[in-house]
């Protein structure tokens, strides 16, 4: 019973990052429509400036709150100048041009900080939280910021005018502008807060993957799968998906024989074939029905 | 005073012309229809004032060219246009679709009342207001698209086909609404229609478009009770 719960809280922490993650992929597909492939390596990249920061000497916060700050710049800046272009271009254009992101980001990160793996600190420690076994402190913050970030964007979307206008733009671009909400400058702002969300993630898993150029390659595969499960339409469901992923990734793992840690990707593939196949809008997406 | 001057129009979809140089003026605080069959370029006048077709020609609002500037900047200049197909942002509620036309405005203290006096125009969309807007009949659809464009406080309100695919006794609501909407807000409407007749009574000037050029115009009595022009142009 006890391995079960405690795989279960386990599987919840790794969730919530799949979570952020997923919600990062969710936002850049809604605005246009494209699955970022490079989500992971801008999270991977974010984190390295927020391991920089605190190499020349910043708190953790004071790192953690400047990344974010350089992230959500840079993701404003990435699609005003490399996809903004692209906007009308066909969907293999903006394949290539993600693989491209992918490709620079992981090479610059490895040319600038080399590919060995370094620890980061986590500003929770790593005892066991509230002195049980359960869960350690580190867990139990993940579970803690991940929730209190996505609180903070639902008030988001649900209850200021700037969310109103990005929520308008992403469902109904040209009624959008109809009611004068600048969209091109609403899709920046979605890459944006993707962007610093992937950083939220990136700073949260570090401590437990370690910092290196690939940490993010498994993470990405499945968010991917949380993001497909939930719906992509749906950034709720997302993070719904998330969370499902991380406690399944988990119990899979630790009760299906011969399994094991070697064969825990393969788990997200698996997922995300199943829930194409099956119900391919997702558990809370929807079905787009387009005219044609 | 002249409100919306149109000179020497002319839009194209890709290498096809749909307006061959149209001309024609609205005033301040009146209601002018634009009628004709389908396929006329009634729709097209409409997306070119809004900059939404490639067009060419010259258009003012208010004495001020509208070329080149994007179609958010025009409707912040006081230009709310209810698309065919209404335009309502169909997931999102009946409340948040009226919060919508008021996001350009810089004066956010007066919207929530601006609010409540559509929901006086239109006590139907009280009843529903947190309703999704998707899930609204057609009448009422149309009904919170037209009450969204006012939210805009616009100078100068484009109707397209409001009468489209509603049940004769709402189309009448409707058309008595927009009425007491121009006398009471002030705003101007240019209104298109295949439904002439409607058009008609509350328009004080109309205009007949045939194949991407205007065939006839005058105050909307003349056309009304014009013999020749009613069954050449209008088919009633």
């Amino acid at each position: 019973m006890e391995l079960l719960t405690n795989q279960i809280l386990a599987g919840l922490a790794t969730g919530a990052i799949y979570a952020c993650m997923a919600l990062a992929v969710v936002m850049i597909y809604q605005a246009i429509n494209h699955l970022n492939f490079a989500q992971g390596e801008m999270a991977m990249f974010s984190t390295f400036i927020a391991w920089q920061l605190m190499q020349w000497g910043l708190g953790f916060w004071g790192a953690f709150a400047l990344t974010l700050v350089i992230s959500f710049i840079g993701g404003v800046a990435l699609e005003r100048l490399l996809f903004n272009p692209l906007t009308n271009a066909p969907v293999l254009v903006h394949v290539a041009g993600f693989i491209a992101l992918f490709a620079i980001l992981n090479s610059v990160a490895g040319l600038t900080w080399d590919f060995t793996i370094k620890q980061f600190p986590s500003p929770f420690g790593s005892t066991g939280f509230l002195g049980s076994q359960l869960i350690s402190k580190h867990q139990a913050g993940i579970i803690g910021v991940a929730f209190a970030m996505l609180s903070l964007l639902y008030g988001f979307f649900r209850f200021t005018r700037i969310g109103l206008a990005l929520r308008a733009a992403a469902s109904q671009p040209e009624s959008a502008r109809l009611v004068g909400i600048d969209t091109r400058w609403m899709v920046a702002l979605g890459w944006g807060m993707a962007s610093a969300i992937g950083a939220i993630a990136g700073v949260l898993i570090a401590p437990v993957v370690f910092l290196e150029p690939n940490m993010m390659g498994g993470v990405l595969l499945y968010s991917f799968a949380a993001a497909v499960l939930g719906g992509l339409s749906s950034p709720f469901g997302s993070v719904l998906g998330g969370f499902i992923v991380g406690v399944f990734e988990n119990l899979v793992s630790t009760y299906v024989p011969g399994v094991g840690t070697e064969l825990k990707l393969p788990i997200a593939l698996a997922l995300i074939v199943t829930v194409l196949v099956i119900r391919p809008s997702g558990l809370l997406g929807r079905v787009v029905v387009k005219r044609v | 005073m002249t409100l919306l001057a149109v000179d020497g129009l002319r839009a194209y979809y890709g290498q096809v012309q749909a307006l061959q140089g149209i001309s024609f003026a609205l005033e301040e605080g009146t209601v002018t229809a634009l009628l004709g069959a389908n396929g006329a370029g009634k729709t097209t006048t409409l997306r070119a004032i809004c900059n939404m077709v490639r067009s060419t020609g010259r258009i003012e609002f208010d004495g001020k060219p509208l070329a080149g500037i994007s179609t958010e900047s025009v409707v912040r200049l006081g230009i709310a246009h209810v698309p065919q197909g209404r335009g309502t942002f169909s997931a999102m509620t009946v409340e948040e679709n009226l919060q919508l036309g008021a996001i350009s405005r810089k004066d956010t203290k007066s919207i929530g009342r601006d609010i409540e006096r559509m929901y006086e125009h239109f006590p139907v969309l009280k009843r529903r207001h947190t309703q999704q807007a998707g899930t609204l009949s057609g009448g009422e659809q149309q009904m919170l698209a037209v009450a969204r464009a006012l939210m805009l406080r616009p100078r100068l309100m484009l109707l397209d086909e409001p009468s489209f695919g509603l049940a004769p006794l709402i189309v009448r609501d409707l058309f008595a609404i927009l009425r007491k909407v121009n006398l009471e807000e002030k705003v101007a409407i240019l209104v298109v229609e295949q439904n002439a007749q409607l058009a008609l009574e509350i328009a004080q000037k109309a205009y007949v478009i045939e194949t991407g050029s205007i065939v006839m115009s005058g105050s909307a009595k003349e056309i009304a009770t014009n013999e020749d022009i009613r069954k050449s142009y209008l088919g009633y």
